[in-house]
């Protein structure tokens, strides 16, 4: 009875189980007992949230490890941490504290302009942020086990997240009804690897876990990504720059399992205090855009 | 036979793959009526405790524990078996589980993801081959009681028990395509509690 870890189904597996969830992101112990205590599916533990790594600018890197352990100590729940896009060194580090997801991460500065991280090579799986369909399947390429459409991070502007989804779902809605012998061509123009794109055109999905990021901040957007088909939502900044952090995540997890149900929204939205002031990704000049680092 | 698998968080799509190609009725229930028009249950892979705390939110957690109390087949896998057991063990403070099964469950007693695995086990189905088990961060059960079956065991922690009418699994059989234990569930639990009623 030979027990095989860090295969490719027990990592897009621990993805499946997330589905129709909502993961927070947390800077301490005491976040993350409040995400567990709303219903989280798992907490990502960072340093900073990516509306403070907007505001105060500089390198964002991995968090101490110290706040990481005291975070998994706090929760029961998976803990995730972000490692900088390429920065395949955070990465060990971060599988070696026990991190239950790594987060290859465009809101922490690229320590690689060019490469990813080998995904494959490790034991911990891979959370990869994509804008299309394309940049999707070459992160699964190099061994992603989850996806999530990247959005615009730290500004509560849910327009990118939509965009991106809109943009993934179009794309493989395309690939659906194109000839066999025309997925060759396809391939090459989503510059992805052909039997990713051949196995998309068969099942109509993506091979691994979507979910939805960036700009999330009220119940009704999380319910508007689970009906563009989003398989959870991720949500950074929203929850904890609010008035009421414990409401809002609860909200946020209600409006998430009933997004078909304007009902069950409308209740979750009552009275949830101020929410995040917010950004519109418009007014941000090119360079501060998050979602075009990746390629 | 309708069986109606609790659709509040989880993978819940793969359930209703495998029991639709078991041959029954299978449908995602939410609300207080889906949840009556069904003849039996089953309980995804997930986050037991979100599961848990949404079942309390949305008012299905009594009519669930009724009904699962008073004999209502049920199957759950990974944190399905975690909310049928009696006892959780490292569980999160104030916790609930809807009960079911005579069993003390250790939630997470594999360890973190980096020691999720897969393996060959053999299952106490009267079929000599062996079933490909999945692990996700699972539970193994510590403790079971008289009315109790232990069906499958890892290094002498058993992984899927059963009762009359409760089936229970660490793994996650809906994630590799191969339906012996949903077929089981349907053929060895579910009909024969079923037709007892009638």
């Amino acid at each position: 009875m030979a027990e095989v870890t860090g295969t490719g189904r027990v990592k897009r597996g621990m993805a499946e189980m997330l589905k129709g969830g909502v993961i927070m992101d947390v800077v301490n112990a005491e976040q993350a007992k409040i995400a567990e205590d709303a219903g989280a599916v798992a907490v990502m533990a960072l340093e900073r949230v990516p509306a403070d790594i907007r505001a105060q600018g500089g390198v964002a890197r991995m968090s101490d490890p110290d706040m990481i352990q005291k975070i998994q100590a706090a929760v029961s729940i998976p803990v995730m941490a972000k490692a900088r896009i390429g920065h395949f060194v955070e990465a060990r580090v971060l599988e070696s504290l026990g991190v239950d997801y790594i987060d290859e991460s465009e809101v922490l500065t690229p320590a690689d302009y060019e490469n990813h991280i080998d995904k494959f090579d490790f034991t911990v799986p891979f959370v990869c942020g994509a804008t299309n369909l394309g940049e999707a399947l070459r992160r699964i390429n190099e061994g992603a086990a989850m996806i999530r459409s990247k959005g615009e991070a730290g500004t509560g502007d849910v327009s990118n997240a939509m965009q991106h989804m809109r943009k993934i779902g179009g794309e493989i809605r395309r690939l659906s009804s194109l000839r066999e012998d025309e997925l060759y061509v396809a391939a090459k123009e989503l510059q992805a690897p052909y039997d990713l794109v051949k196995e998309v055109a068969q099942t109509g999905k993506l091979p691994v876990v979507l979910f939805t990021a960036g700009g999330i901040a009220t119940p009704a957007d999380a319910a508007l990504m689970m009906s563009m088909g989003a398989d959870g939502v991720f949500i950074g900044s929203g929850i904890f720059k609010s008035g009421n952090p414990a409401q809002r995540a609860a909200a946020c997890v209600k409006a998430t399992t009933f997004w078909d149900d304007p009902k069950v929204i409308a209740d979750a939205s009552r009275g949830l205090g101020e929410a995040m002031v917010g950004i519109n990704v418009a007014d941000l000049p090119a360079p501060h855009r998050l979602a075009e680092r990746g390629w | 036979m309708k069986v109606g698998v609790l659709a509040l968080q989880g993978d819940v799509r793969e359930h209703i793959s495998s029991l639709i190609a078991c041959g029954v009725d299978a449908v995602p229930v939410r609300r207080e009526s889906e949840i009556q028009s069904i003849d039996a249950l089953v309980i995804p892979g997930g986050e037991s405790t979100t599961i848990a705390q949404l079942s309390e939110v949305f008012g299905i957690y009594d009519l669930l524990r009724e009904r699962i109390a008073s004999g209502t087949p049920v199957y759950g896998s990974c944190a399905g078996m975690i909310l049928l057991a009696a006892e959780i063990l490292d569980a999160k403070v104030g916790q609930k589980s809807f009960g079911g099964l005579d069993i003390s469950v250790r939630r997470n007693a594999f360890g973190r993801q980096v020691d999720s695995f897969e393996s060959d086990i053999e299952f106490a189905d009267g079929s000599q081959e062996l079933i490909r088990a999945v692990f996700i961060r699972a539970p193994w059960v510590e403790k079971v009681g008289n009315e109790v079956q232990v069906l499958a065991s890892i290094n002498s922690h058993p992984v899927a028990v059963r009762s009359h009418t409760a089936l229970a699994t660490s793994f996650h059989p809906e994630l590799t395509g191969d339906h012996r234990i949903h077929r089981y569930f349907i053929e060895h639990v579910a009909r024969p509690a079923l037709e007892k009623v009638k």
